[in-house]
């Protein structure tokens, strides 16, 4: 708890978020983080559609995949998905 | 301001009656309920009420008790004006959304016909069931009879609703002394009622768009409520709910001098309903329709000299603290009554806390623990009278031999 954490008196009431949960970074969650073999991936996507918290995303620009460290929480199950097994799960 | 009482009618309406006629009246967008003994006649009169097109309000029959609470609570947060009843076990399988309720600071308003709880099985009245829920964040008030009820259910939703509160409150009538007892109940014109509860007010909240907007869901201004509170923010909503409950007690005082003014009655100050105290020497604390009892008890009393009050408490969340004090702090000896047990502990719940209020006064008096009525047994005048008899042989022998008694047990 530090102190620029705002006292009862401050707090919007009924525990209403007063910031968007995209300054909310649940990626300080994870112990393992998903890494990915670029030689074996073959861009099929389906670890974007399996991925719970939406952090692996497609990136036209780079005709490429992206995961999003800062809201992947580092469950594996893109790891465990994935048919070709391009993604490892590694110690962060 | 001057007072103008309303001309009223009287009908012969049993507690259940008189509440789902008060609800009637109210206003109320969304019933949800699940039947129980013995509230079941406040749902049953309500789906009647639906049926006849006498109210426009959305009727939900859900599969549980759980269920009517959570039906209750998610509309109340889009603003609906919701209400629902319910006793006993029904009342303990809502336990869970109770807190869900008043930590998203969800003004629903519930009925509760006071019944034992399993096991054994009895569907008869005390009051177990509201003093498991007493720390569920929800306001409790007790009412004496039939027009009580009647009354605070039409003030609950103002209490209820009002911006300083925002918490739900329960109504509790004893199951069967209240519920299914038929009395005469004035009740006020639909207008009046409709005007005295009015539309619900909603504070204004800063939201994750980094708006004001007030407090409830709608897809111009979304918003969540009660999600996830890490350690770091948890206590912090807790401390809110604590401070909705002082404000209450202003509120419910407030709320309750502006309806006698409309409808001529009062009850003490809304919180606290003394009877005979101000030169009391012995005096009995008690919730609800027993009150009634111990009444005609001390006007017996009196006419024999004896210097016998009552302190009906008409408001226990939350608890009125400073009123308890200054209204018992010349009593010499004081009998609480709990009609429910806290096994194990020192006594029943109304016990510890009056004593407790009582702690900090520089002369207290004696203050002992009369547990009785449960699972609906009958407390008669006799045994009141023996009651105020242990209080002057208290007084006799200046110390107390048995702190915590139980009345009308057989041993």
């Amino acid at each position: 708890m530090t102190s620029k954490e705002k006292g009862w008196k401050e707090i919007s009431i009924a525990a209403v978020c007063w910031k968007p949960s995209t300054e909310f970074l649940t990626g300080d969650w994870k112990t393992y983080k998903p890494v990915r073999d670029l030689e074996k991936c073959t861009k099929c996507l389906l670890c974007t559609i399996f991925c719970p918290d939406g952090a692996i995303h497609w990136k036209p620009e780079k005709e490429d995949i992206e995961f999003d460290y800062n809201f992947c929480k580092g469950c594996g199950i893109c790891a465990n998905e994935c048919p070709v097994k391009a993604i490892e799960m590694k110690l962060e | 301001m001057k007072s103008v009482v309303i001309e009223q009618k009287t009908l012969a309406l049993n507690g259940d009656e008189a509440v789902a006629y008060a609800v009637k009246q109210s206003d109320v967008d969304v019933v949800a309920a699940y039947p129980i003994t013995p509230q079941t006649i406040i749902v049953e009169r309500f789906s009647e009420y639906v049926a006849n097109g006498e109210v426009e309000t959305a009727f939900i029959c859900t599969e549980s008790e759980h269920s009517a609470l959570t039906a209750c609570l998610a509309a109340s947060l889009t603003g609906a004006r919701t209400f629902t009843a319910s006793a006993s076990a029904g009342l303990a399988l809502m336990h869970e959304m109770l807190f869900v309720t008043s930590g998203c600071r969800a003004p629903v308003v519930m009925a509760i016909a006071n019944r034992a709880l399993s096991a054994p099985i009895n569907i008869h009245g005390d009051q177990s069931d509201t003093m498991a829920q007493r720390d569920s964040g929800w306001i409790q008030i007790y009412a004496e009879n039939a027009q009580e009820v009647y009354d605070s259910v039409i003030q609950a939703f103002r209490i209820a609703e009002h911006p300083d509160v925002l918490l739900p409150a329960m109504v509790c009538l004893d199951g069967f002394q209240l519920s299914h007892s038929v009395e005469n109940v004035n009740v006020l014109p639909d207008d009046v009622v409709k005007k005295f509860v009015g539309v619900r007010q909603f504070p204004t909240v800063l939201t994750h768009e980094g708006k004001m907007a007030p407090l409830k869901l709608d897809p111009e201004n979304p918003m969540t409520m009660g999600p996830l509170a890490f350690p770091n923010y948890y206590f912090e909503f807790k401390r809110q709910q604590e401070e909705a409950m002082k404000n209450a007690l202003r509120v419910i005082r407030e709320v309750h001098d502006e309806y006698a003014k409309i409808s001529g009655r009062t009850y003490g100050d809304g919180l606290l309903d003394p009877y005979f105290l101000e030169d009391a020497e012995i005096a009995i604390v008690c919730l609800g329709s027993t009150a009634g009892t111990v009444k005609t008890v001390v006007d017996e009393l009196r006419a024999e000299g004896v210097k016998a009050g009552l302190l009906r408490m008409r408001t226990f969340r939350p608890l009125p603290v400073e009123g308890i004090k200054k209204a018992l702090e010349h009593v010499k000896a004081v009998a609480v009554m709990d009609r429910s047990m806290s096994f194990g502990g020192f006594g029943g719940a109304v016990f510890h806390e009056v004593r407790h209020a009582l702690y900090d006064l520089d002369k207290k008096p004696f203050v002992v623990n009369y547990i009785y009525g449960l699972g609906g047994r009958d407390t008669s005048p006799m045994q009141i009278r023996t009651i105020y008899e242990d209080l002057q042989e208290i007084l006799a022998k200046k110390r107390v031999e048995n702190p915590i008694n139980y009345v009308g047990l057989r041993e």
